[in-house]
């Protein structure tokens, strides 16, 4: 993972999104492809997690849609003032909530007025429950399919949670019919291209932040983790802490994506927090490749572009089709698409060695240690 | 029980029973600054329990373990290493998808918090560190090589490595020439020989023939209680020990 390759991958990366998309889709089609983007935050954050430090979640929809859920909740605020929502018996708060009864804004909801407070808590809320589920668990020492569960188990209850609430959360509905960001209309053309861009700049801003700390100690100390977790722990370091760590990372991401979501499709719903759209997520990852940044991204785009496409035609085949792409790649690419691009990239940098190689002369083999030794002396 | 020793390791009544089963009863256990001292005993005697409760892997029912007049039962097993203590396991546990020189430098004692590690860079006393312990270990020409290529006996001496790296003050090693080469057996023991100098060693073993070359003393265990301890000539002729292990 040099940083010369890296700098390759990136600027592919950066020409696909940034050129060849946006002048090659209309805006409904490139809306979508902002849409799957969003996903790709969540996957590169499965990426840290489960490819590098070995730890599978299946919840990963939570920090999504805490994400989105907190960027919502700014939106429909700003949507539901008091002149808008005049009919309402009690103007001035979202319509589902006048539509059950309530009469006040509830007091969580408050903080929410507030832009600044609205992008920390983005951040913040999704890193912090990260941070109390990953404590309480990493340091018993859970892990790895009890991980799993008890991850998917938190994601049916938010979204369960979500559901039953419909007076403080919209309920199965979600929030809806969100208009402006600080006056802004978000649902005009330009408002959609302006935000693909953002969405394309901070994935590959953060996919560069990756990189750097995959390229440095905690790169090396994860791949060992992984490998050899008691050899960390006798080493002197506290595996758990680490854990803890990246998990908060990876929610952190994922609550990035659920606001960039937001803001592109123009609402959220407890479809997008449970288990479905949890495992969905860990599907992107296994057909990028989980152990690479950018096979991740490549996943989310190109798992969701099929799913668009087959769903369009043959709906009720889609999770079948699903399930099936799931298993063949684990069985066939363990890697996913990131392992058969290096593949790719191996064989043809030995058949090209091959070619180089055939005009010279056969290679001498005795003198190899005494050339070496030259070498080292010049 | 507060006993002060001049012990850089001490333990005291050291029990653990696993559902009733007592794998170690009530050990005591004293070793000095500068000593090699090997464990050995037939199979199930607690050789490697003992190791585990010092390291903290595993929790005893009762006792204490004292590192320099510190009490080390409790103490979660990041620290107990912190702290100078440094465990190798029976198996080459080293890291195979790194190279050598990554898995030292991943040993080195600093940037182990979650922030440090993301702050470290590699310093030039980092790498000379590096250096000198690949040295001590044989390794130096192999600075490049991945973990998984090394043989067997480059892989426990790796180990050993990745150990001095933290410099404890205590190491602990778990039959650290099982699968070695005679010459491998050779040089490993005087790798041993020089390491031992200003920290104490304890070594879990089978091979006679090697302990006999190593120890400066020998503790025998049996079914978790020490049944002889002295030198390797007193050892080989205590009818105790004759009876349970090296009559057969």
């Amino acid at each position: 993972m040099g940083g010369k390759s890296g700098l390759i991958n990136l600027a592919i990366l950066a020409a696909l999104l940034l050129l060849v998309l946006p002048l090659s889709l209309d805006i409904f089609r490139l809306n979508l492809v902002g849409k799957y983007l969003t996903f790709a935050f969540v996957a590169m954050g499965l990426v840290l997690l489960w490819g590098k430090a070995g730890v599978l979640s299946l919840g990963q929809g939570i920090f999504f849609g805490l994400g989105g859920y907190c960027m919502a909740m700014f939106l429909k605020l700003e949507a539901s003032d008091p002149v808008s929502t005049k009919i309402q018996s009690t103007p001035g708060i979202p319509d589902f909530m006048d539509w059950n009864q309530l009469t006040h804004l509830p007091a969580f909801w408050i903080p929410f007025r507030s832009l600044p407070f609205t992008l920390f808590a983005v951040v913040a809320l999704p890193a912090l429950v990260a941070l109390v589920v990953g404590y309480a668990m990493f340091k018993r020492r859970v892990g790895g399919v009890y991980f799993a569960v008890i991850t998917q188990a938190l994601a049916l209850l938010l979204s369960l949670g979500i559901d039953g609430n419909q007076g403080l959360t919209g309920g199965r509905n979600g929030i809806t019919d969100l208009r402006t960001l600080l006056g802004w209309d978000i649902r005009t053309k330009s408002a959609q291209y302006i935000l693909y861009f953002i969405t394309c700049i901070f994935l590959m801003l953060l996919i560069l932040a990756g990189q750097w700390m995959l390229s440095g100690k905690m790169g090396k100390l994860l791949d060992a983790m992984r490998e050899r977790e008691d050899r960390v722990r006798f080493s002197g370091y506290d595996v758990s802490a680490m854990k803890v760590f990246i998990f908060c990372l990876a929610a952190a991401l994922s609550g990035i994506g659920g606001a960039l979501f937001v803001l592109q499709v123009g609402f959220i719903s407890p479809s997008l927090v449970g288990i479905v759209p949890s495992i969905e997520m860990v599907i992107f990852v296994a057909v990028g490749g989980r152990g690479s940044l950018y096979g991740a991204i490549y996943g989310a785009l190109l798992v969701n572009t099929a799913k668009s496409l087959f769903s369009e035609s043959f709906p009720q085949l889609w999770l079948f089709f699903m399930g099936g792409l799931f298993i063949a790649v684990v069985m066939l690419f363990p890697d996913g698409l990131a392992g058969v691009y290096d593949l790719g990239k191996r064989k043809a940098g030995s058949l090209l060695e091959k070619f180089r190689d055939r005009p010279r002369r056969p290679p001498e083999i005795t003198p190899l240690i005494g050339s070496v030794c030259e070498q080292e002396k010049s | 029980m507060s006993s002060n020793t001049s012990f850089q390791l001490a333990l005291e009544d050291l029990t653990v029973s696993f559902d009733g089963f007592k794998a170690v009863d009530g050990l005591n256990l004293y070793i000095e600054k500068d000593e090699l001292r090997v464990i050995i005993g037939p199979n199930g005697a607690g050789k490697t329990t003992v190791l585990d409760l010092i390291c903290g892997k595993t929790k005893p029912t009762e006792g204490s373990v004292k590192f320099n007049n510190r009490e080390l039962v409790g103490m979660p097993e990041h620290q107990i290493v912190r702290a100078g203590v440094g465990r190798k396991f029976q198996t080459p546990s080293i890291y195979e998808n790194l190279t050598v020189y990554e898995n030292l430098e991943v040993s080195f004692p600093r940037g182990r918090g979650v922030f440090g590690c993301l702050a470290f860079t590699s310093t030039p006393d980092v790498t000379e560190r590096i250096r000198s312990v690949a040295d001590e270990i044989y390794l130096k020409e192999h600075l490049e090589v991945e973990g998984a290529a090394l043989s067997h006996g480059q892989k426990q001496w790796l180990e050993i490595g990745m150990l001095l790296m933290q410099e404890p003050q205590l190491i602990m090693l778990d039959e650290p020439v099982a699968g070695m080469s005679p010459a491998e057996r050779e040089k490993t023991a005087e790798l041993l020989g020089r390491i031992s100098k200003g920290r104490c060693i304890l070594i879990v073993e089978h091979d006679m023939e090697f302990v006999s070359r190593i120890a400066h003393k020998v503790t025998v265990l049996h079914l978790g209680k020490i049944i002889a301890e002295g030198s390797m000539e007193k050892i080989q002729n205590d009818p105790k020990v004759i009876e349970v292990y090296l009559g057969h």
